[in-house]
Formats: structure tokens, sequence, C-alpha cells
């Protein structure tokens, strides 16, 4: 649907555009122009290498940063050593990243005014199907190779719980199998549609702030003033949802490698 | 019926599945604290389990915003 006339589409910032680069860079007919998708994925890249390079001093007496990139190294570790045990340890790099790469896309993407008064968008790109999908089947990837690396083909015994009563295998084993195949798509659409559905309920909300306001003082007063202090409540609960859902995605990656690696 | 308008009625009736989700978002939580205030001590080791049924429930919530979407959008 497009847009009407004055109308704010709450779709219209999720768009991906070239910023250089066109439709002729093209690799076996995928178009590789540089979008703004990319963009933020670099930002995110770079405000994450300068967070860790700036905390990984090994002082013996942590100043702020490096207690700051401390207790997030920490967490996860907690989180790893939790879920996972002892053979969680060397998961710690790659959930880190994880982690750390999500919450950082989607705080960045909720940056408001300042950048976008320069005419640049922030862009959540964990908002899009196509990222978060290709994160969820990465996790899902290291639990494929770590299982049947370590278990062999004793990996499918993951399908059929202990104690299951023989008639009830072929059952079992086919619905513990959907759950199992299912994996990496939750996990993707979880990240993607929280972000979406937080980003397009603001647009709705600044729809109706600026509807207002161009309806005059009386709509101003009424509408627009109780809409934008519910924005500013909203961004709040997106900062808290951006650091559940990054949580939430280190969570479940964990507990999948946990299978991987303990079986049942 | 027009199609259109059966596609916005059907987008709309999915905001009530928003709305049961809402309702064991809450049950998760509300159920964790009042446990917690009991065994306070207990508390901390279940946070892992606090967000993994948190996560469960959100998900079957943002499902209904899905079919939405794909009503609205894509069919």
């Amino acid at each position: 649907m497009a847009a009407e006339q004055g109308k704010v589409d709450p779709m219209h910032q999720f768009a991906i555009e070239p910023l250089f680069g066109s439709a002729h860079w093209e690799i076996a007919g995928y178009n590789i122009a540089f979008t703004n998708s990319a963009l933020w994925m670099a930002i995110a890249t770079v405000a994450l290498w300068i967070f860790v390079a700036g905390g990984m001093k090994r002082e013996l007496v942590p100043g702020r940063w490096q207690m700051a990139l401390e207790s997030f190294t920490g967490f996860i570790d907690d989180l790893l050593e939790a879920n996972v045990g002892k053979a969680g340890r060397k998961y710690v790099p790659y959930i880190f990243s994880l982690f750390m790469f999500i919450l950082f896309a989607n705080l960045l993407g909720l940056i408001p005014l300042p950048l976008a008064l320069a005419g640049v968008h922030p862009f959540t790109f964990t908002s899009h199907f196509t990222v978060t999908g290709v994160l969820a089947i990465l996790s899902f990837a290291i639990v494929l190779v770590v299982g049947f690396w370590k278990h062999k083909l004793h990996f499918f015994s993951l399908f059929v719980p202990h104690g299951t009563p023989l008639v009830m295998i072929p059952l079992i084993f086919m619905i513990e199998l959907v759950s199992f195949m299912i994996r990496p798509f939750s996990l993707g659409l979880r990240l993607f549609v929280a972000m979406m559905a937080g980003h397009v309920l603001l647009e709705v909300l600044s729809s109706f702030v600026i509807d207002g306001l161009n309806a005059g003082a009386t709509f101003g007063l009424i509408v627009s003033l109780p809409s934008f202090l519910l924005m500013i409540g909203i961004c709040a609960l997106e900062i808290l949802v951006a650091g559940i859902q990054a949580y939430v995605f280190a969570l479940l990656t964990s507990l999948y490698i946990n299978d991987a690696e303990n079986l049942h | 019926m027009d199609p259109q308008a059966a596609k916005l009625i059907g987008a709309g009736l999915a905001a009530i599945g928003a709305g049961l989700a809402a309702i064991g978002v809450g049950n998760v939580f509300g159920s964790f604290l009042e446990s917690a205030l009991r065994n306070p001590g207990a508390a901390d080791g279940q946070q892992g389990r606090l967000f993994i049924g948190f996560a469960a429930a959100e998900l079957l919530g943002l499902l209904s915003f899905v079919v939405a979407m794909i009503l609205i959008f894509v069919a």
C-alpha cells in the first residue's frame, strides 16, 4: 500500500536504498551495491570494535571502560557456564560477538534526532529477516556441525527422549525433528519482528504527533501531547526490548549449543 | 465482501493474538515475581528459564504481527 499524500508511511523506514553503487553492480544476478543496511552494519561493527579495543587494557585495577567490557564478557561467560557447562567456554567468542553485534545494532537503530536532522536516518538492520535469518542460520549451522562432529550419527538420539515407549518413537521423532528444524526460523523471526514492531509503533505515534499539530492547537493539545509522552515511554521500552532481544538470541543459541554438546 | 476490506479486517483480528500474548508474557513475569518474592535466594538462578518462557510466549504474539503484516502487504 503506497502512502497517501501527506501521511506518514510507517514502512518507509525499512526501505533499503543503495548509497553508492547501482543496479549494475551485480555478482551472479545479485546486486552488491553498498546500501544503508550495509552502512549501519559497518557502523555497528566499528562501534563494537572500538568498544572492545578500548576495554582490552588488561590493567590490574580496571578503569571504567575496561570494567564495562569485562562485565559484558563475564555476563556471557556466566551464561554459557550455566547453560552448557565446562564445554561452553570455547563458545564465548562467538556468543559474545553475536550478543554485542545484535545489541549495538538494536541500540544504534534507536538513535533519534541528531542524525536524522543531518539527513542520515539510523537504519535498524536487525528489523530485516535477511539479516537475522543469516545470524540464526549461523547459530544453527554451528549446532549441526558440533553435534555431528562430536556425536556422529548418535546425534539423532536428540530427537528421541529417554524412556519413550517403542510405539511412540516414530511419532515423537517426527515432532522433535520438526521442532528442531523450526529453530533457526523462530530464532530469526523473533528478533526481526520485535525490532520491526517497535519501530512501526514509534512511527505510527510520530504520525499522530505530526498530524495532530497540523490540525491545529486544540488537536495538538489533546492528540499530539499525549502521543509524544507515550512515544518517550515507548522509546524507553524499546531500549529494554533491544537488550532483551539480544539476550534472548544469545540465550537460545547457547541452549541449542547445549543440545549439540551434551545431547539430552 | 471486498477482498481488500476482508484483508484489513483479518489484519485487525490478528491483533487479538498480540493481546493474548500480552497476557502470556505478563503471566510469565508475574509468576516469576510472585515466586521470587517467596524465595529470593533461588530467584537469580532461574533467570535463564524466565527469559526462555518469555521468548516462547512472546514469539507466539509476534507471529500474529507477522500474520497481520502478511495480510496487509503480501496477500
